[in-house]
Order: C-alpha cells, then sequence, then structure tokens
C-alpha cells in the first residue's frame, strides 16, 4: 500500500517536474512591499495578498520574488535594482509607499519595466510625463474621493469646513485636491491643522479648529492615525460633521474610535461594505473571494492595501496574455508590449473597481471605485 | 486666544510634560551611573501601553516570550561567565530564578485571559513584565561592556533600540491602540474642565518623583546608586557592586518607563515604535539639566511639554521643528557657561 502511495507520488512529482520543465519561458514578477518600518501597517497585508495572485496566465507560470523595503526609499531603489538586474523581472508590483514609488519610476523607466504601484500620491501617475508612462496606480486617485465627498457635503448644505492632515505627502495632496474643489463648490476651508503620526495629543489642533467652528470637519491621515483627531475633537465637545478619507477605511478605526466615530462620513472601495453592495456591483464577487482568500491563509480580514497589490495581479493576468504575442517573456520586447497591453485594459473588474486605463490615464478608476459609507451602530454602513 | 484656550493648552502641556520628566529623570538616572545613554527608554513606554492594551483587547500578550528569551540568554551568559572565571561551568541561583520567573509569567500572560481583570491588575502584570525586561537588557547587551567608552555603549543602545522597534513590530503589529481610561469624568475648577487622565498622570508623576528623592536620599541602596553616579571607581573600592548599581539603574529605567506608557495609552494612540519620539523629549529634559541635575532636567521637560503645546497651537507643521529646536540655545548656553569642565569623559 505504502509502495503504490510512493510510486503515485513519484510518477505525479514527475509530472509536475516535466510541467514546470519550460520554466526558463517564464513570467518573472517582482514585489517590493514596507512590511517592516513605520508603514509596515500598509506593507504587511500587501506581503500577505502575494501568495494570492494568479500563479498561471496564458500558459505561462508566473513567479513573484518578494522583497521588502523596510519603508526606506533608498532600500526600495535597492531592491528596484536587483529585481531588474539580477532578476530580469519583466513587471514590478510595489512599492508600499508614496515617497518610496517616487524615487524608483525613473529606474523602471530607464530599464523599460512596468511598476505597477499600490500606494496612495496621485503624483506617480500625474500629470503624465515619458517616464510615467511605465508607471500604473491600483488605488483611487485622491480626487475622485474628495469627489464624492465635496458632492455629500453640498447636498447637506455644508458651508464651512476645518482641516486636520497629517504632515506628510498624503496630507499635503489632500489639503491640495480638497480645497481646491472645496473653492469650486463655495464651501470655506476655515482652518488647516497638521500633525505627525506619532504625535500623543492633539488638542492644541483640536482647540484651534473649534475656535473657527466649522459646519464640518475633514480628517486626512492614513491608518489608525486617523482616529486620534476625531476622539479629541469629540473629547473637545465638537458635534458637527465628521468626514474621513479612504485612509481610514480599516477595521481598526471602528475598533480604536468606538462611539466617538459614530456618524463619520468616508468615501472608500466597497471593501468595507460588501454585505450590503447590490450584487449587480461588478466588484462584489472578486472582493468577497479575495477577502475568503485572504482571511482562510492568514486568520484576519485584509486591510484595503492588501486589495491594491491583488489588483495589480488581476491587471497582469489580463495583459500578459496580449503581451506575449509581442515576444518571449524575459525579453525587452515582451515588456514593452506589456506596458502596451496594461495601457488597452478596459472594463476590468477586480477589488476595488473598475479599471478603464488610457495612455492619459494611468488609475482608471471612475465612480464605481468608490462608496460613500457611514459608522451608523459601531458598525460601517452604506449610505443610500 | 482666550483663557480658556491657555488653560487647555496649559493641562495639555503638563500632561505631557510630566511624562517627558519622568522619563528624563530615568534617562538620568542611568546615564549617571553607568554612562549608557538609554535610546531604548521609549520602548519600555511602548511595549508597555501596546501590552496593556493587548490585555484589555483580548489579543495574545507576547512580551513574556521576549522576556524569557532573554533570560535565558543571561543565564547561559552567566554560565559562560562562571565557566572562564572558575573553569568549570555553575549555574547561578538568580539566573534561574530569572528563567522560571519569565516562564510563568509567559505562561500567566498566555492562558489566563487578563481582559476583564481590571486596570490595576492588568497595570501590575504589566510592569511585572517589563521591570525584570530592563534587568535582563542590561544583563545581556551592557553589562559584558560595562567598562567601554560611553560612545560604544551609546552605539549598543542604539542597536537595543533599533532591534526591539523590529521585535515590538513582531508582537504588537504595525496597527496603532490605546486602552480604556483609568476612571470616567473629570474635575471642574471654574470655568475649566480638568481630564480625568490629567489628574492621574500628573498624581502619579508626583508621587513617584517623591519616592525616588526619598530612595535616594533616604535608603542604603539609593545612597549606593548615587555614588556610583558620582565616582564608580571609588563607590566600587568602598564595596559597592558596579553590576548591582547598572542592574537597579536599568530596573527603575524600566519600572518608570512602564508606568510611563500606562499613564499615555489613555490619552493617545501608540504604535510599536512611538516610544523613541516620547522618550527624545524626555532626552531633550535631560540635556536641559546637563546630564548631572535632576531638577532642572524635570523643570525641562515639563518646558518641553508646554513648549510642545502652545506651538502646536500656532504652527501645528514646525511643531517639532521648534520643540527640537529648543535644545540649540540650551547647548550654546552651557558650552559657553562651562569651560570644557566635561572633556574629561
Amino acid at each position: 500500500m505504502f509502495a503504490k502511495k510512493l510510486a503515485v507520488s513519484l510518477l505525479f512529482g514527475a509530472l509536475a517536474a516535466g510541467a514546470a520543465a519550460p520554466a526558463d519561458a517564464q513570467v518573472k514578477v517582482g514585489v517590493v512591499t514596507s512590511s517592516t518600518g513605520p508603514i509596515a501597517l500598509v506593507g504587511i497585508p500587501q506581503k500577505n495578498s502575494v501568495p494570492l495572485l494568479p500563479t498561471s496566465v496564458g500558459g505561462q507560470s508566473v513567479q513573484y520574488i518578494t522583497l521588502d523595503d523596510g519603508s526606506d526609499p533608498t532600500a526600495t531603489v535597492a531592491a528596484f535594482k536587483k529585481l531588474i538586474t539580477e532578476e530580469k523581472v519583466d513587471a514590478i508590483i510595489g512599492p508600499s509607499g508614496s515617497p518610496n514609488a517616487m524615487g524608483v519610476i525613473q529606474f523602471a523607466a530607464e530599464a523599460g519595466v512596468p511598476m505597477l504601484a499600490p500606494v496612495g500620491t496621485a503624483a506617480v501617475v500625474l500629470p503624465m510625463t515619458e517616464q510615467k508612462k511605465w508607471v500604473f496606480k491600483t488605488t483611487q486617485n485622491d480626487d475622485l474621493i474628495a469627489e464624492a465627498l465635496l458632492a455629500h457635503m453640498e447636498k447637506i448644505g455644508i458651508k464651512s469646513v476645518g482641516f486636520i492632515g497629517t504632515a506628510d505627502p498624503y496630507g499635503d495632496n489632500w489639503l491640495k485636491v480638497f480645497g481646491e474643489g472645496a473653492a469650486k463648490r463655495g464651501i470655506k476651508l476655515l482652518a488647516s491643522e497638521r500633525f505627525q503620526r506619532q504625535d500623543t495629543s492633539l488638542t492644541a489642533q483640536g482647540l484651534k479648529i473649534l475656535s473657527a467652528s466649522p459646519d464640518a470637519v475633514l480628517i486626512a491621515a492614513p491608518g489608525s492615525s486617523s482616529v486620534l483627531p476625531q476622539t479629541t475633537l469629540y473629547d473637545q465637545g465638537y458635534r458637527g460633521k465628521v468626514y474621513q478619507t479612504h485612509g481610514a477605511a480599516l477595521p481598526d478605526f471602528l475598533k480604536l474610535g468606538g462611539k466617538k466615530v459614530e456618524g463619520t462620513i468616508l468615501a472608500a472601495s466597497l471593501m468595507l461594505v460588501l454585505d450590503q453592495v447590490p450584487d449587480s456591483h461588478p466588484s462584489k464577487k472578486i472582493a468577497s473571494d479575495y477577502v475568503a482568500a485572504y482571511e482562510k491563509q492568514n486568520g484576519s480580514k485584509p486591510a484595503t492595501f492588501g486589495a491594491n497589490v491583488y489588483d495589480a495581479g488581476l491587471l497582469l493576468e489580463r495583459a500578459i496574455p496580449v503581451a506575449l504575442k509581442g515576444g518571449e517573456p524575459g525579453s525587452a520586447a515582451f515588456r514593452g508590449a506589456l506596458r502596451d497591453a496594461l495601457e488597452q485594459v478596459k472594463e476590468l473588474p477586480a477589488t476595488q473597481g473598475v479599471y478603464n486605463l488610457t495612455a492619459a490615464d494611468h488609475s482608471g478608476f471612475d465612480e464605481r471605485g468608490r462608496e460613500l459609507i457611514t459608522v451608523s451602530g459601531g458598525k460601517w454602513t452604506l449610505v443610500k | 486666544m482666550n483663557f480658556q484656550i491657555v488653560m487647555l493648552l496649559g493641562q495639555d502641556g503638563i500632561t505631557n510634560g510630566a511624562i517627558y520628566a519622568l522619563l528624563a529623570l530615568s534617562i538620568l538616572l542611568v546615564f549617571t551611573v553607568t554612562r549608557i545613554l538609554l535610546i531604548p527608554q521609549g520602548e519600555f513606554v511602548a511595549f508597555a501601553a501596546l501590552t496593556m492594551a493587548a490585555m484589555q483587547g483580548g489579543t495574545p500578550v507576547r512580551l513574556g516570550w521576549l522576556l524569557l528569551a532573554l533570560s535565558a540568554a543571561a543565564m547561559v551568559m552567566d554560565i559562560h561567565a562562571a565557566w572562564r572565571r572558575d573553569g568549570r561551568p555553575a549555574v547561578r541561583r538568580g539566573s534561574v530564578l530569572g528563567v522560571g520567573y519569565a516562564a510563568a509569567l509567559t505562561a500567566l500572560t498566555t492562558l489566563v485571559p487578563l481582559g476583564d481583570a481590571g486596570v490595576a491588575v492588568q497595570a501590575l502584570v504589566t510592569m511585572a513584565l517589563i521591570v525584570p525586561l530592563g534587568l535582563a537588557l542590561y544583563r545581556v547587551f551592557y553589562q559584558p561592556i560595562a567598562a567601554a567608552h560611553p560612545l560604544v555603549l551609546l552605539i549598543v543602545s542604539i542597536a537595543v533600540h533599533v532591534v526591539l522597534v523590529g521585535i515590538g513590530l513582531l508582537m504588537f503589529g504595525p496597527e496603532g491602540a490605546r486602552t480604556e481610561p483609568f476612571s470616567d469624568g473629570g474635575l471642574r475648577l471654574g470655568m475649566v474642565m480638568l481630564n480625568s487622565q490629567t489628574i492621574w498622570v500628573v498624581a502619579v508623576s508626583l508621587g513617584l518623583i517623591l519616592g525616588l528623592y526619598l530612595f535616594f536620599e533616604r535608603s542604603l541602596y539609593g545612597k549606593a546608586l548615587r555614588a556610583a553616579a558620582v565616582n564608580r571607581l571609588g563607590a566600587e573600592l568602598v564595596g559597592i557592586s558596579p553590576e548591582l548599581a547598572g542592574k537597579a539603574s536599568f530596573a527603575l529605567a524600566a519600572l518608570i518607563g512602564s508606568l510611563s506608557g500606562i499613564l499615555i495609552a489613555p490619552i493617545t494612540t501608540i504604535y510599536y515604535d512611538s516610544g523613541f519620539i516620547i522618550s527624545l523629549k524626555g532626552f531633550v529634559g535631560a540635556i536641559i539639566g546637563g546630564l548631572a541635575s535632576y531638577p532642572v532636567a524635570a523643570l525641562g521637560a515639563l518646558l518641553i511639554g508646554q513648549a510642545e503645546s502652545f506651538s502646536t497651537f500656532w504652527a501645528s507643521s514646525y511643531k517639532e521643528v521648534i520643540v527640537f529646536t529648543l535644545i540649540l540655545p540650551v547647548l550654546v548656553w552651557r558650552s559657553l557657561s562651562h569651560h570644557g569642565a566635561e572633556d574629561e569623559e
């Protein structure tokens, strides 16, 4: 009996080895994440999503080579150079951080390697330049989210807003995008305050906002740092509407904020309210499958950041079969064809929304990539 | 800017300043006794806060494993040291007790759910974990090089800090946490509401400072520590073990650090790497005290707290710049008024 089992497994082993034999032509994808260091909360779900990426596309096996950059932009450059020169990858997914991504665009472009960046800042794809042609971004642009928030503010008659954001590129870009949008709609920006993620007290910023007494407050901060400004305002007695960006879209927001974040409005992808969106939403099934697979593997629900990497895999899955017509994996022709094919992706449903990429828009989301969500009874609830 | 805002900012500054003062005192204590700049001081703060939060949130408390590993390393080093000294390996009772204690505490924190045990019990367990951690850190990393140049000790401190931050990420994860306040409500003084946690912070800080004062002025061990701080060689000659002095100062620093962490955990969100920036402000306070004077260091730390609070109100983007720029005039003034008196090291 044992001998038989052994023979069968040997046979299968041999078959598997045989199938993997033309592996020299396989597609190689590098993944760079910040799974350690200050932005590890972004990088860890991204690294954990790599095993869920498609391993076989268009008859080619896909190999993923994962590196950690420790949240350090210099290490990101080193990781990119290693992937490009030593591993000769066909595409790179990553890095996790916006400053890290800005620093490696030129290396990806010089080597002609398409780069799928799951980062927040729109600056990696806008304004489009010769180098940024090689960059694709798998997150919603800030202005798409800001537009949804502004529309809601206008609807419920908010005339003035206070802004609290982190003193980093995330807060900078939000202040810029939101300020412009607010001016267009005649909403006054009364105060803008900044803070650091590790600040132990936001009393002063809260007081400054309170003394300006705006109708609503927008908090732009990534991850759990978005909670402290809001709870501080609550403790100081502010009871106006509080808006959050998609940076707050993670389960810990509710855990840390408790009843003090009740009634918050934010716009983000549908991942937080999967069970409430109608089945007709093109992303629902894909996102549910991803969340289930991630939960099975890691024992916890993924933060949105992981889904951004998963989406990069879906984009590659769509583009690789087209690119294979342009050349063998590992060649410059294949990488160029891959870039062209990515740019042609149309109506691709993914976990975050539906991608429609063009030569000018390398992020490619429309309003299907955002949902207006509120906190009601301690749970994320879709705003109908 | 009216009276009420001034009072609120002042209250905020005092809360933070009290914590910075505690950290300044412990950094100063460790430096004067051992000449080690305790960069990992902040990790005691963050680990204590996150351990409390883990107990309350019902997530696994993993700090015991770190303590167990360090205690085991300390035991191995003790055996090795005995071997080199006497030519045969011998196990000291103290190191066995240390490992046993760590194992018992690890078992307690892993097997017993402490979520509903009450804040006092949780705080005690947290301190019971962190104080021996300070001891073990000294034994494993600093004791073998206790006589080295202060610069070497500083570099080791930085290394220990970086490693501990990495371990912190593994133990607590990247997300921030905060704990339940000790008590709800507050005290109304005229038109200003005093936050209950502020009262806790100030009361515990004052109590601790008084306790330290009594310890150093009245007790034999305290006097021995002061003697070791004043003159290391002289203290050794009159029979004060530098090893004991080092361990005692680290245990005190860990105690103060863990108390600070437990105190601020309900006020703010603490991340695995939050400790450094908090202890850095304590360090600025200690620098204002010239790394020598306890009262000046405590006052300096309170000043940092106030400067931070008010500068945030006027220019929130430049807060850290303003706070850390404060150190420049102090250094200039000190270097002008002391003509190279500290060059002996």
